[in-house]
């Protein structure tokens, strides 16, 4: 057993938290108010190695474990969850390809990351269906030398700027999850119609909108694995991507400790700083308790990753638990810091609206409980 | 009694103040002073009121222009046939720059930028801030004689009742050596103010300038009161305002009489840069802002209303 | 070019400084630390004239103690080709370090073509290392520079003085420089470059193996104390506009009549 990370990661934190406090936190709120797409900071990121961290060292990444991307994203999701957001969704769309694809898919789907900027993007959740994602409709047409996609998807991160998508479609919706397969589609390709970006709570400078593909042609050999594989594809990338999207809620979380323990020590009532008043007492320990208890799951989460065990059960738990901590952190640092806290001078009411996305998103609080039960009762 | 000297800058002919503080503090000690250059009588008579009882005037080639080289050869060769026990000087930007190099000369000892200091006997002690003055610690030096030391401007304060020495000018020839770092040219300043580290007034400017042109309103309020502006690291590291004007722990160490700070929330490495100054006014919208546990006077209010009140004012009792 | 940069390893800003319990020093058990931030920008402006340089090694520098090599390791992972770290105590004063440095570059067996140091170390605060270490080993300096411009053997460069006029300077190579904020933007040291890093040499010496003994010591620190804690001051309510100007009068008359600094 240890704990401890390893002198190059207290490194590379380091040097993500700088990123995080020079870079991120200045602009986090103007990005916010104006919903624009962190572009700058975003290229910054890549330059520094801070994006594509699932990317292996064969085909030009950092060839960082699990504990090093989850680690890289907590840091930079302390920043700003909303921009963290962007970066991550590369990771998202790169994960099925770095799971499921051949040699030459990697070479020509991961490699050209590592060396231009380029943004990536994915595609499952569709209009009508979200959490009931073996359901999705776009349809993948065997158009002899290539495939020919049609269907629209809903919620999709990064889709105004991506230059690769990872859509999901099924062969044949008769048969259910069994016909689902993932092909790669590059930016710009005939038939991609792009809709309007939403207006959202929270995250408001990640680009999210709806996409629809109108006979989309891509080659054969873009198909990840064969067709009808895509379900297991999913799967084993959300044993990637859940512990990922859980260090964001812990990167968030940490930093709405960080500013309710910064503002306990400076804000005064009844002569003396609210810290040493005993209902902020306890609220500062609930929510130091649940940051502590966020990372140990996400940690282990990812950890398992890296020794090749599977994570299923532990990855939901990481999900569940870090993103329903984050929405109660952040909701009771907005408490703690009263009028101020709901006020936009003071961070943490934008902290409490980032939150809540990630209770939705990469599989609901719901949906992780579900997933908990189930392994925990096919024991 | 110890044997002194005391390098003096001049500022437009004028011996600059912190000479006089440090002459102040040397009362019975055998004090001396030395400039590169030529000085006014008048200027001799002050430092004699002050205490100095010679004043040496070191001429030579190549010491009409600054160089860290050339003055620090030519004090070497004036002191070292001197048996000076000390050689104090004003930590200013020459003198923190060549006094390093002059002590190593004589393979000696420097006490940088002192804020105090007495004579034990013949013995020097000091007293000088270390981590931007998050600390203070005394300060002794040993080894090889003379022992060299700076003091802070503004520290010591002008000595309150004069001790007047013999004050006898004399000229001495100075060698500069052999100068490898030649000034081309100086680069005055936009402004012509005093350096934020000499200066006795400052109002310093935070994040809540939000931009480079708000900072005109305090360059009117600081234009009349004689002050210098300066800027926290929020605003500088934000572009509001250069690097030079910052003050804190990686900008410049301030101890003005009166620090004005204006949309600064005081984090930890401001105040260090600032604690000293003598009167604190802090003028916050934040009631619970840091800064205000620093201030002699905290003024809880928007910044672009109470500064150009604070300026009307100011020119009501100095106009 | 052979290009030495002298780093330290100072507390981080944030730190709380505490004194040590017999006030020889602070207590050093819980601190973070980093860079000098003065010395980010000489270990920049290092990598900067490297790139123009083609052929150019950097070398970076650093006394003190070794309980943790942040410093080192930064530079190395911001672009240094390798290091030398002589172990001593974190509070040597500035001859003995600079002496440190001294025997450090002759035993790299390189001739420096460009020393850089950050002006001031933001521990110790002294200014001094760069021109000591210079008139040790008879070398011109500059220091407080805000402007580097190379023209082969030669260098121009631009020194702040007070108020933020400038000193423009011409000299030669070999020289010592000591760097200040506004020269460069220090870059970040890349994800990829801390993974580097770790394979880079990195030599560690003694004092006595860089000449250094305990009788170099030139000046002595002890009865660390925090500075005495200032008095609750007066605080004003101006947060109403009817009030405003009546709160504001009054503050003037008491830093003319109380404080008596106007």
């Amino acid at each position: 057993m240890n704990f401890e990370l390893s002198i190059e990661q207290k490194e590379m934190k380091d040097m993500a938290m700088k990123f995080s406090r020079n870079e991120l936190i200045p602009v986090a709120q103007k990005y916010d108010e104006e919903g624009t797409f962190p572009m700058e900071e975003f290229k910054k990121a890549w330059e520094l190695g801070l994006v594509n961290t699932c990317i292996p060292a064969e085909y030009g990444g950092a060839g960082f474990s699990e504990t090093d991307a989850v680690m890289i994203g907590e840091t930079l999701a302390y920043g700003c969850m909303g921009i963290n957001t962007s970066f991550m969704a590369n990771d998202l769309a790169l994960l099925p390809i770095k799971i499921a694809g051949t040699h030459e898919q990697k070479e020509k789907f991961l490699k050209p990351f590592t060396e231009e900027f380029k943004i990536a993007s994915f595609c499952l959740t569709e209009p009508g269906n979200g959490s009931d994602a073996a359901g999705i409709k776009t349809s993948i047409k065997d158009g002899g030398d290539h495939w020919i996609i049609n269907g629209e998807k809903m919620w999709i991160t990064n889709a105004g700027y991506a230059d690769q998508f990872v859509v999901y479609g099924t062969i044949d919706p008769t048969l259910k999850h069994k016909g689902i397969s993932a092909v790669v589609v590059p930016g710009g390709t005939e038939g991609i119609i792009l809709g309007k970006k939403e207006d959202k709570m929270g995250h408001r400078s990640s680009d999210t909108r709806g996409i629809r593909f109108e006979n989309v042609k891509v080659p054969k050999e873009n198909m990840l694995g064969a067709p009808g594989e895509g379900w297991l594809i999913a799967m084993k990338t959300l044993d990637y991507s859940r512990p990922l999207v859980a260090s964001a809620a812990l990167g968030g979380a940490q930093r709405a400790l960080d500013e309710s323990v910064k503002y306990a020590k400076e804000r005064k009532q009844f002569g003396v700083e609210i810290a040493k008043h005993q209902a902020i007492q306890f609220m500062i320990a609930d929510m130091s308790m649940k940051v502590e208890a966020s990372r140990l799951l996400v940690y282990k989460a990812a950890w398992l990753v890296d020794e090749g065990q599977r994570n299923t059960e532990i990855a939901s738990y990481a999900k569940a638990f870090a993103s329903d901590s984050c929405m109660q952190i952040t909701t009771d640092a907005v408490q703690l810091f009263g009028g101020y806290g709901y006020s936009k001078e003071y961070p943490v009411e934008k902290l409490m609206r980032d939150a809540k996305l990630i209770q939705i998103y990469e599989g609901t609080s719901q949906i992780q409980r579900l997933v908990i039960a189930r392994e925990v009762l096919k024991k | 009694m110890a044997k002194v000297l005391v390098y003096s800058e001049l500022n437009k002919g004028n011996v600059k103040p912190v000479t006089l503080e440090i002459l102040g503090k040397l009362n019975g000690q055998d004090a001396e002073v030395a400039i590169i250059g030529d000085v006014s009588d008048e200027q001799v008579k002050v430092l004699g009121e002050y205490g100095a009882n010679k004043i040496h005037k070191l001429k030579g080639d190549k010491l009409d222009k600054y160089s860290p080289e050339g003055y620090a050869n030519a004090l070497h060769n004036f002191i070292k046939d001197g048996s000076y026990d000390y050689v104090l000087a004003g930590a200013t930007s020459a003198g923190k720059d060549f006094l390093p190099r002059l002590a190593t000369k004589f393979e000696a000892g420097l006490a940088s930028d002192c804020t105090n200091f007495i004579f034990e006997g013949d013995t020097f002690h000091g007293t000088r801030p270390l981590f931007a003055g998050k600390c203070l610690a005394k300060v002794d030096l040993q080894g090889p004689k003379p022992h060299f030391a700076t003091v802070r401007p503004n520290a010591l304060g002008m000595p309150e009742t004069k001790n007047a020495g013999a004050g006898e000018a004399s000229d001495a020839s100075a060698d500069a050596g052999d100068i490898k770092a030649i000034i081309k040219e100086i680069v005055a300043s936009a402004s012509e103010k005093v350096d934020l580290t000499e200066a006795n007034i400052i109002i310093s400017g935070g994040r809540a300038m939000k931009n480079p042109e708000n900072f005109k309103i305090l360059d009117e309020c600081a234009s009349v009161i004689g002050a210098t502006v300066g800027a926290s690291r929020a605003a500088v590291d934000s572009g509001f305002a250069p690097p030079s004007m910052q003050v804190g722990q990686t900008g410049k160490t301030v101890s003005p009489s009166l620090y004005i700070a204006c949309g600064i929330s005081g984090a930890i490495q401001h105040l260090a840069g600032m604690r000293t100054s003598k009167v604190i006014v802090a003028i916050n919208t934040d009631p619970d802002a840091p800064i205000f546990t620093k201030a002699d006077y905290g003024i809880v209010g928007d910044l672009y209303k109470i500064v150009p009140i604070l300026t009307e004012e100011f020119k009501k009792i100095l106009g | 070019m052979n290009i030495f940069v002298c780093v330290k390893q100072v507390p981080d800003t944030e730190t709380k400084v505490q004194p040590n319990g017999d006030g020889t020093f602070i207590e050093t058990n819980a601190i973070k630390w980093i860079m000098n931030p003065y010395d980010e920008f000489a270990v920049e402006q290092a990598l900067l004239v490297k790139a123009a340089n083609a052929g150019s090694t950097v070398t970076v520098l650093r006394v003190g103690g070794v309980k943790d090599t942040e410093a080192l390791r930064t530079a190395m992972a911001m672009g240094a080709d390798e290091a030398i770290l002589v172990e001593a105590e974190d509070n040597l004063d500035s001859y003995s370090i600079a002496k440190a440095l001294k025997g450090a570059i002759e035993k790299s067996g390189k001739n420096p073509d460009l020393i850089l140091c950050g002006k001031q170390a933001i521990d110790d605060d002294c200014l001094q290392v760069p021109q000591v270490l210079a008139e040790m080993i008879s070398l011109p300096s500059v220091a407080v520079i805000v402007g580097f411009e190379q023209n082969g053997e030669s260098v121009t460069v631009k020194r702040e003085i007070e108020g933020g006029a400038l000193e423009v300077y011409e000299l030669n190579t070999p020289c010592i420089l000591a760097t200040n904020k506004g020269i460069n933007t220090p870059r970040y040291a890349s994800l990829p470059g801390i993974m580097k890093a770790k394979r880079k040499p990195l030599q560690q010496l003694s004092l006595a193996d860089v000449g250094v003994e305990a009788g170099d010591r030139r000046v002595v620190y002890s009865n660390f104390q925090l500075p005495p804690e200032k008095p609750a001051g007066k605080k004003f309510d101006a947060t109403d506009e009817a009030n405003e100007a009546s709160v504001v009068a009054e503050v003037v008359g008491l830093l003319r009549n109380e404080a008596k600094v106007i």
